[in-house]
């Protein structure tokens, strides 16, 4: 049965086991993306070469809303089976989330210098995204703020469930006051049809972000488990090998 | 159960006019944020005129942010949060009464005393109106959410702090459906449907709000 591994000890081998396979697939996939993106995908005939940061840009703002979906639905999971280790996944996703949201503005505003112009524009987009990181740092901060771990867990959990309700009025919201108050000077004019290699190339970097994402998420987790459970035999055991 | 409510509400107001300066304090904070705007950007009528709903607004969230970490605390210093958890009515009630007391003692004054800072941004009458209808249904929202975001930080280091960081981004619709009603007004335009935007969000936060807030009352004191 599957809710066997539901337990630190049962999953924390079989975690180290995980680890090196995604890793190595990230690494494929990304040197693969990569490859395509600089050299075989064609120059942008509106943009030119700046344009070629969407291989990074567009799965690492992919990755950050999907990260935080799939961490509250590990924290539903937590408060609802009671499972240690469904907060502890939470824990450990949250960071690559938040680092992956910080790429996601990064890569957008050094993006937007050549392209708009500025390097931040109020534009819907970047200020939900914006909000979204608040939303991964006040959940990493409540986590640390709590001393006692189980009750970090759950109290984590409920707000990230009360952020995953919120994000899309958020995003709503934002989407209204941007129309309202943006001018014409900026829009987005991406080209709508992409060359194949163009959607090679960042599909190929979407996989490797996800791959990167789920090797960095179990490493993590085994060092939670790790830290959480280091005067259990069994972790002095398997460590003592 | 509505007896308890109402218990629970005249205990806390009671509480509250036993210590007025903690309410006036709220009110105090509020009046001097929104007026160092003024001062940080100068005197400009049109200027002020322009930012005047957004200043309202954000000084009201981080008036009402203030006075959030009070919400509990004290109740679970003494102990009678305790008693109130293993009391027969349900946790609903208490955290309901909760929120009505903050929303009486931080919400209610902050929408009559805001008009004043209105005048003081040049807004015309009309959009003064709309400012305090705004902010008559969005300050709930404020205590709806602050009170799950009080109950989750109970116990936690540097609760004050924190409690910014959780709720503020869960604040961006009210300012965005507050203040915009405002600049919706002042341009001519309906502000209805920014504050019928604005009722809905009320609504959601109040299905939303006090679940996570008894849900974390009960991890707190687990």
């Amino acid at each position: 049965m599957i809710f066997s591994y539901a337990a630190p000890q049962a999953f924390y081998p079989v975690a180290g086991r995980m680890v090196p396979w995604f890793a190595w697939l990230a690494a494929i996939l990304a040197a693969g993306g990569l490859y395509v993106g600089f050299f075989v995908a064609p120059t942008d005939a509106t943009q030119g070469e700046s344009y070629r940061i969407i291989f990074i840009h567009v799965p690492a703002a992919w990755m950050s809303m999907f990260l935080y979906l799939v961490m509250a639905g590990w924290a539903a999971l937590g408060l609802i089976l009671n499972t240690r280790l469904s907060g502890m996944m939470a824990s450990a996703i949250a960071p690559t989330g938040a680092m992956f949201t910080f790429l996601a503005l990064w890569t957008g505003s050094l993006w937007g210098k050549p392209t708009w112009g500025t390097y931040w524009v109020w534009d819907a987009r970047l200020t939900s995204e914006l909000v979204l990181l608040f939303l991964y740092l006040g959940f990493i901060a409540l986590k640390a703020a709590i001393p006692d771990p189980q009750r970090a867990d759950r109290a984590g959990a409920v707000l990230a469930l009360l952020g995953a309700v919120n994000v899309p009025i958020i995003y709503f919201s934002v989407v209204w006051w941007s129309t309202l108050h943006q001018g014409a000077s900026v829009s987005l004019t991406r080209s709508p049809t992409m060359a194949a290699t163009m959607l090679t190339g960042m599909v190929l970097m979407a996989l490797a972000a996800w791959m990167y994402s789920i090797a960095v998420t179990l490493l993590r987790l085994r060092a939670i488990i790790r830290s959480r459970e280091g005067d259990a035999e069994w972790i002095r055991i398997s460590a003592g090998k | 159960m509505a007896h308890a409510f109402l218990l629970l509400v005249r205990r806390d107001l009671r509480i509250a006019l036993r210590r007025r300066g903690d309410v006036l304090n709220v009110l105090v904070f509020f009046l001097v944020a929104a007026s160092l705007f003024a001062l940080g950007v100068g005197p400009s009528p049109e200027l002020l005129r322009a930012m005047g709903a957004g200043v309202v607004w954000v000084a009201a969230l981080l008036a009402a942010m203030l006075s959030l970490p009070r919400m509990f605390a004290a109740d679970l210093a003494e102990g009678t949060l305790e008693q109130m958890l293993i009391a027969p009515q349900p946790l609903g009630v208490l955290v309901a009464a909760k929120i009505a007391s903050h929303w009486l003692l931080t919400g209610l004054p902050l929408a009559l005393v805001a008009p004043l800072i209105g005048l003081q941004y040049q807004l015309p009458a009309d959009a003064l109106a709309v400012l305090l209808a705004g902010l008559l249904i969005g300050t709930p929202v404020l205590s709806v959410l602050g009170a799950a975001g009080a109950a989750l930080t109970l116990g936690a280091r540097g609760a004050s702090v924190l409690l910014g960081l959780l709720l503020l981004p869960l604040y961006v619709p009210v300012l965005v459906f507050g203040a915009g009603a405002v600049l919706a007004a002042q341009s001519g335009i309906d502000a209805g449907a920014q504050l019928a935007l604005l009722g809905a969000f009320l609504a959601v936060s109040c299905v939303v709000g006090p679940l996570a807030a008894c849900a974390a009352l009960k991890i707190a004191l687990d």
